[in-house]
């Protein structure tokens, strides 16, 4: 079981300003260790769901960085409301964690 | 007990003092603290952690000894200076610009007179020194040295100054922080020219730019 | 001679010319460090390990199946809040002076049955493992931000740990020469171009502190004090320091102490 996401939703008027932080080593199939190439392990797609609505879907690379921060901006949000991020890697992981949109400025 | 015999006080005072006098001092308990919870590892032996006489003046005055034992201990470490049986002081300025460069070797992780990776082990000049033109990553924990011979002169007594300060930093300031790299044999008698080249020839960059 | 070669030599000069007490904020090679290091400390991947060691720290494991909920860290069992700014401190059921992760190692050996060797073996991170003990130090960490470091100094053990801590910290020896103090008792040096705080200086020995245990971007690894001072002694060119031994506690114990009444923010971001 993949190590979980940290997910903050602070709401700023009607918009909920979310950051997710992932846990992935994000390999890029490019580094050495011990002498042997790590192979290719990264994340693929990450979606966010507000209440179980998709908002978001996003395809990306090896080219991202290790324990990559993810931040992204939903309108029509309210306090209170539920937002899911799933990310799903090439070697078939995935991990679901899910935050509470918070009143904030 | 009773208390109140002048007999009994002097007795107990005697005693706590005995105690007192039993308790280490906290220098001693650090080195009865160090010589159990440190282990050696790789080419890092345990008699690393014992002080030569250099080290000992230095621990024991606050990096200031009284000025009697200061010129002896200089004057035992600048006897201690190999010279090259060529007579030649000064070797490459570029391999000098490499060796001043690379700041690996002497670790627990590294070889004997090698680094962990098998190349020479580095003098690590620019983790203190400023150096040449083109390197603005330079530590501030030693002086400048740009400009070396360009200030001082190419002649043959700064050529000296400069081989034996860098093989034996301490032989002119006894409680300087600069390692002894001759000394220590980090670096071989052909880096140490390099070193000097780097820094006295006047084609080197140091003081042609 | 290069134009920015001119501006860093004339910074350079700058700091040395001001009185200590300004050297070390003036160095504008720092100063981009630090905006960066501020921008990311927003969203600090170290809180991934927060949650990790949370786990860990509820979670029954090991040999006897038990959670580390009865761990006292010096503030009663369980209770986490405030506790690791109150270390290092002594502990009457070992009668030494522990810092933080000695104590949680301690606590993994007594109530869940782990050995000394086994976490002593491969104590700090890789980039595809993070040992147990350095996740449940984060969050330990964690539940410390916002306070002031009062590590307490009543206990005469605690006291004598200081002083041997300041013994070791000025302690020349090794291959190079080297102290602590070399690098961490002078005000506004830097090894190229990483800036050494002084550490003997109240005000800058929350450096020390402050931090750690931190998410370091080279290699993007989690690690805490015990690595830290690890990494100097083999910087040093000494032997190896035992993993969570008394004299790490003791030397953590002269740092912490110069740094009391400080705020200690939670762990950080490392270069």
């Amino acid at each position: 079981m993949p190590d979980p996401m940290k997910i903050r939703a602070t709401l700023q008027g009607d918009v909920a300003d979310v950051r997710v932080l992932m846990a992935h080593p994000m390999e890029t199939g490019q580094r050495k260790q011990g002498g042997k190439v790590v192979p290719l392990h990264f994340i693929q797609t990450i979606t966010a769901q507000l209440n179980g609505r998709t908002v978001f879907s996003a395809d990306i690379s090896q080219a991202i960085s290790r324990n990559p921060v993810f931040a992204f901006k939903v309108k029509g949000a309210k306090a209170g409301d539920k937002i899911t991020v799933t990310w799903k890697d090439n070697e078939g992981e995935s991990r679901t964690d899910e935050a509470t949109v918070r009143g904030g400025s | 007990m009773r208390l109140g015999s002048a007999a009994t006080i002097a007795a107990g005072a005697a005693v706590l003092a005995a105690c007192a006098a039993l308790q280490p001092s906290p220098r001693d308990a650090a080195l009865a603290l160090m010589q159990r919870d440190f282990h050696a590892e790789g080419i890092a032996g345990m008699d690393r952690l014992k002080e030569d006489d250099v080290q000992a003046a230095c621990n024991e005055y606050g990096n200031n000894p009284p000025a009697e034992l200061d010129a002896k201990l200089r004057a035992k470490q600048y006897a201690g200076v190999k010279w090259p049986a060529d007579g030649k002081l000064m070797g490459d300025w570029k391999s000098g610009e490499k060796i001043a460069q690379r700041g690996r070797g002497m670790t627990w992780r590294d070889k004997p007179h090698q680094t962990s990776r098998g190349e020479p082990n580095g003098g690590g000049c620019y983790n203190c020194h400023q150096i040449g033109p083109d390197t603005t990553s330079f530590g501030t924990i030693g002086p400048s040295l740009y400009q070396f011979g360009k200030l001082r002169g190419y002649g043959t007594e700064i050529q000296r100054y400069a081989y034996s300060k860098i093989y034996n930093a301490k032989a002119y300031s006894v409680c300087s922080q600069m390692p002894r790299f001759g000394h220590a044999q980090a670096l071989t008698e052909a880096q140490i020219k390099d070193l000097t080249a780097l820094l006295m020839d006047p084609a080197s960059p140091v003081n042609s730019r | 001679m290069n134009k920015s070669l001119v501006l860093g030599l004339a910074a350079a000069c700058a700091a040395a010319l001001l009185p200590p007490a300004f050297a070390q904020t003036e160095d504008p090679v720092a100063a981009d460090f630090d905006k960066f290091r501020a921008v990311l400390e927003q969203d600090n991947p170290a809180e991934l390990w927060e949650v990790k060691g949370e786990q860990l720290w509820k979670t029954p494991r090991g040999p006897k199946r038990a959670s580390l909920e009865q761990c006292d860290l010096g503030l009663g069992p369980g209770v986490v809040k405030g506790a690791y700014a109150q270390m290092p401190r002594y502990f009457a059921d070992v009668d030494r002076v522990m810092d933080a992760e000695a104590r949680i190692v301690h606590c993994m050996i007594t109530l869940q049955g782990f050995t000394y060797e086994e976490l002593a073996k491969k104590p700090f991170s890789s980039a595809t493992k993070t040992p147990d003990p350095v996740s449940i130090t984060t969050y330990v960490a964690a539940q410390s931000a916002g306070m002031k470091l009062a590590p307490p100094q009543s206990h005469p053990k605690e006291k004598a740990a200081y002083d041997v801590g300041k013994q070791i910290f000025f302690y020349r020896a090794g291959a190079y020469d080297f102290s602590c103090a070399s690098c961490h008792g002078v005000d506004g040096q830097r090894i190229r171009t990483q800036p050494l705080p002084n550490f003997t200086s109240p005000a800058q020995a929350i450096k020390a502190n402050q931090g750690w245990p931190g998410y370091r971007m080279t290699g993007g690894v989690m690690h805490t004090l015990q690595w830290r001072l690890n990494d100097c002694f083999r910087q040093q060119r000494f032997p190896e320091p035992d993993y969570a031994s008394e004299m790490l506690s003791a030397l953590l114990t002269y740092l912490t102490v110069n740094a009391q009444g400080q705020e200690y923010k939670g762990p950080g971001i490392k270069r």
